[in-house]
């Protein structure tokens, strides 16, 4: 066992522990989303349930949160072949890809005005602004996250030796690693909650 | 200052991340503010949450004495309160609106900052590292956070009380309308407003302690510590953060459509409603029942989050005090994973009112009736592993005792309630009351303190007085029956919780006589509680000095670090584990306990799976 020796001035995390507890986390806002939908659905068979038409942005919004998983995945990949150049391009592609599923969101909603369905009108129309609205604040905190990785990111570039620090640095690689599973997670929970409002809205 | 008493400054850190052997500490000047505020040591956030629970432990029982007070004394005058609460207790009679608040404010604060923060926080910080073999939590920051997520909820929260309209006064399940309305109550406006953001800050420190948990008891067990091995109170600690994490959320989904509700215009529980004769015509829509199904899916799994703890505390506890195995080990464990399970898909019990198909009722009956059988279990495992033992009858073991009891006396009354169809009679009347004070308020902090009393030279190197704790117990249970066993009678009887008066109820007000006693005893049991608050900080500076490691002679990994561990717990290695933690009274062994760092004999089988 090769031990070398260190001082440490704060007292770390431990690196696999976290990764796991990622998937924890996970779990839980599964159990947030779970128990919105089912409201959802507990509150429609209720009755008094006023319906109107899904706006067609939110399954364009769905392509795009896709891609953007691809375009993570990749970077991840990259990183992992220390291939930074497609590292950092991938990733600022995904950057923009979150921005542009917001915004698409966003368009959503104002279509939704549009249609005279309003968050303070019938539940059907509130809950969908809620549930899309809390999903998409989920995105946005991963936003920061590759906002900031990726600004390092390109700080780094010009420090070749830093390069191959993030190269040996197994800690490094565990970041990404939970950065891409998170947005993994986030996207393909908006493609659940995508295909319950349209089977809700048919 | 430097007040690193640490151990040993040069560490090696093992490269390969392997679970058992990175052995980082810090060396580094630590002042004030980061030893004792801003702390990252699982064991000074352990007694930060203890400390913090105790504080709220005693605002809201005061609370509980003012509010039996009114019901004891209805209608009597007594100066002083309108000395302290003003305008609440107009020529010294608590107003009814106040009355409510009280009540509200005793059962979150209580339920929520006491047996939920104040207990879990306070074991599952201190014991998992030390009975893990581990340096800290998986995120000693993430941990930290934990702690002040908690203070900040409890600012706002306090924050609360002082505010013009008072604090939150629609009962500690917040149910709509009565919550979503400001017209519907004067506690509706920016008391419950101040309530929703603290518990959202709650929840908040609730998740991150959670994972930290149960990231640290998957992942950071020592060599030899497989889960069969762990220590009763590691599972019960373990499965309270898992249902914490999986229930907590959906609280604040609730919590998350009550606030759109109130601020935003939406009618997710709102129907068609009049207030003061006038329809409200804008929000409609909506169900308040919405709101009790993703309460209670909350609701119930947190009864467990608070009990718990205090089970696996208990079992700890007895069996070192017993001189004895804990008896049927993996039942215990079982039990505790079908308490766990089942206690997802029962919360329709507290709904059996709610004009609910009676054939799903009556699934919630059966499953509900079905969590008698483990909870039956623990409770005869703990009898057996008392009867024959060599039992140290001291404070801890006497509080460990008193669980038992009181958690068979409350288990029973739930068997009652159980049962749709008494319960449409007792459903909400002082049976319920009685039911779950028992069952979970005294159960649960009867558990805490045996933790305390037992920890206590963990977590300060000293002990705290055997005799005033024996004084403690005896009085905290013969005035705990008393307050609520007369309960019992009052609800079978009709008499409804949460009301500010019966008098004017002719079926109602002969029980004065009982609610005068209950008030009275009330009053004493607060009082003694300064008994416990007395002694254990008097104790944390001049109690009995702790001279050697392994006090109770117990077998668990906590007992062989430092009388003072350092932020890292153990000055060299990590202890490796080779039994299981209940090797007391062994045949054949030299003394009544081997501790789990001790090998295996050759030949000698561990008990532990
Ligand atoms: C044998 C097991 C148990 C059964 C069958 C049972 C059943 C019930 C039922 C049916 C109710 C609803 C009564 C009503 O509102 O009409 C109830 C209330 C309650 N139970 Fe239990 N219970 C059991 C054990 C426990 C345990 C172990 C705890 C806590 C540790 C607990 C805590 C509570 C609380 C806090 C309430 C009242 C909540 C409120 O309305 O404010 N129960 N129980
Ligand atoms: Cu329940």
């Amino acid at each position: 066992m090769s031990a070398i020796t260190l001082e440490q001035h704060k007292p770390q995390a431990h690196l696999p522990a976290l990764k796991f507890a990622l998937w924890v986390a996970i779990a839980s806002m599964i159990m947030m989303f779970a128990a919105l939908t089912s409201a959802y659905i507990v509150k429609k068979a209720g009755g008094n349930w006023a319906d109107f038409r899904l706006p067609d942005i939110f399954a364009l919004n769905t392509l795009i949160v896709l891609l953007s998983s691809g375009t993570m995945h990749l970077a991840y990949l990259s990183f992992k072949r220390n291939h930074f150049r497609t590292f950092r391009i991938s990733l600022g592609v995904t950057l923009g890809l979150g921005l542009a599923f917001i915004i698409g969101q966003y368009q959503g909603w104002q279509s939704l005005a549009n249609i005279g369905v309003h968050l303070d009108g019938n539940p059907s129309g509130s809950f969908l602004y809620v549930i899309s609205g809390v999903h998409g604040l989920h995105i946005a905190g991963g936003l920061i996250a590759l906002l900031i990785t990726f600004v390092l990111s390109l700080i780094k570039s010009y420090k070749p030796i830093d390069e191959l620090m993030l190269e040996t640095n197994p800690d490094k690689n565990t970041k990404i690693q939970m950065l891409a599973t998170y947005w993994h997670f986030v996207d393909i929970l908006w493609v659940y909650l995508f295909l319950f409002f349209y089977f809700n809205h048919l | 200052m430097n007040q690193q008493v640490d151990q040993d400054h040069a560490v090696q850190v093992d490269h390969h991340h392997d679970d058992h052997h990175d052995d980082h500490h810090e060396h580094h000047e630590q002042n004030f503010i980061e030893k004792y505020v801003f702390s990252q040591d699982h064991k000074t956030i352990a007694k930060q949450f203890l400390i913090t629970g105790i504080f709220w432990g005693v605002v809201g029982g005061l609370m509980s004495v003012l509010f039996r007070m009114q019901l004891g004394f209805p209608g009597e005058s007594f100066p002083i309160l309108e000395t302290v609460l003003g305008k609440w207790a107009p020529g010294g009679v608590i107003s009814p609106d106040f009355y409510l608040a009280l009540v509200t404010m005793h059962g979150t604060i209580l339920v929520f900052f006491v047996l939920t923060a104040g207990l879990s926080g306070t074991f599952a910080n201190l014991l998992i590292p030390l009975q893990v073999g581990a340096r800290d939590m998986a995120s000693p920051f993430l941990n930290m956070l934990s702690y002040w997520f908690f203070f900040l909820a409890g600012l706002i929260m306090l924050a609360s009380l002082f505010v013009e309209t008072g604090p939150a006064n629609g009962g500690w399940t917040a149910y709509p309308p009565l919550n979503a309305l400001p017209q519907a109550t004067i506690g509706s406006g920016l008391g419950m407003t101040l309530w929703l953001t603290s518990m959202a800050v709650f929840i908040i420190s609730t998740l991150l302690g959670g994972l930290n948990y149960v990231a640290t008891i998957l992942n950071m067990r020592t060599k030899g510590l497989t889960m069969t091995r762990l220590p009763l109170t590691i599972w019960a600690i373990f499965l309270t953060a898992i249902i914490g994490i999986l229930s907590f959320p959906v609280l604040l989904s609730a919590a998350l459509l009550l606030i759109f509700d109130r601020s935003l215009g939406t009618s997710f529980y709102l129907s068609e409603i009049y207030i003061a004769g006038e329809a409200l015509v804008n929000q409609t829509g909506g169900s308040a029942i919405l709101f009790q199904h993703l309460f209670w899916f909350l609701g119930h799994p947190e009864v467990y989050i608070i009990i718990l703890p205090a089970m696996g505390l208990v079992s700890e506890v007895m069996s070192v005090h017993a001189r004895k195995p804990i008896f049927g080990y993996m039942a215990m464990v079982g039990s505790i994973l079908a308490i766990a399970v089942l206690s997802f898909v029962v919360w329709a019990h507290h709904m059996f009112v709610t004009g609910m198909n009676p054939f799903i009722g009556s699934i919630f009956v059966v499953v509900t009736l079905i969590i008698a059988v483990p909870s039956a279990i623990k409770v005869f495992n703990w009898i057996t592993t008392l009867w024959r033992g060599n039992l140290r009858l001291n404070a801890p073991m006497l509080f460990s005792i008193g669980f038992v009891s009181l958690f068979i006396s409350g288990g029973l009354t739930g068997i009652f309630l159980g049962n749709s169809t008494i319960d449409i009679q007792l459903h909400d009347t002082y049976f319920v009351v009685a039911h779950f004070h028992i069952v979970m308020g005294i159960s649960a902090f009867f558990g805490m303190f045996a933790g305390v009393y037992h920890w206590f030279p963990k977590m300060f190197g000293r002990f705290m007085n055997n005799t005033l704790g024996n004084i403690h117990f005896f009085t905290t249970i013969i005035g705990a029956y008393l307050i609520f066993w007369p309960m019992h009678y009052i609800g079978m009887a009709g008499v409804p919780r949460r009301y500010y008066s019966y008098e004017a109820f002719e079926a109602f007000n002969k029980f004065g006589d009982i609610s005068l006693f209950v008030t009275t005893v009330a009053g004493i049991v607060f009082i003694v509680q300064m008994i416990f608050i007395i002694n254990f900080f008097y104790s944390i500076f001049y109690g009995k000095k702790v001279t050697e490691k392994n006090p109770w002679q117990a077998n668990t990994l906590e007992w062989t670090t430092p009388i003072n561990p350092g932020h890292g717990n153990w000055p060299g290695e990590i202890p490796e584990v080779h039994r299981w933690p209940y090797d007391y009274s062994k045949p054949g062994a030299a003394e009544d306990f081997i501790p789990q760092t001790v090998p295996l004999k050759a030949g000698e089988k561990d008990l532990g799976h």
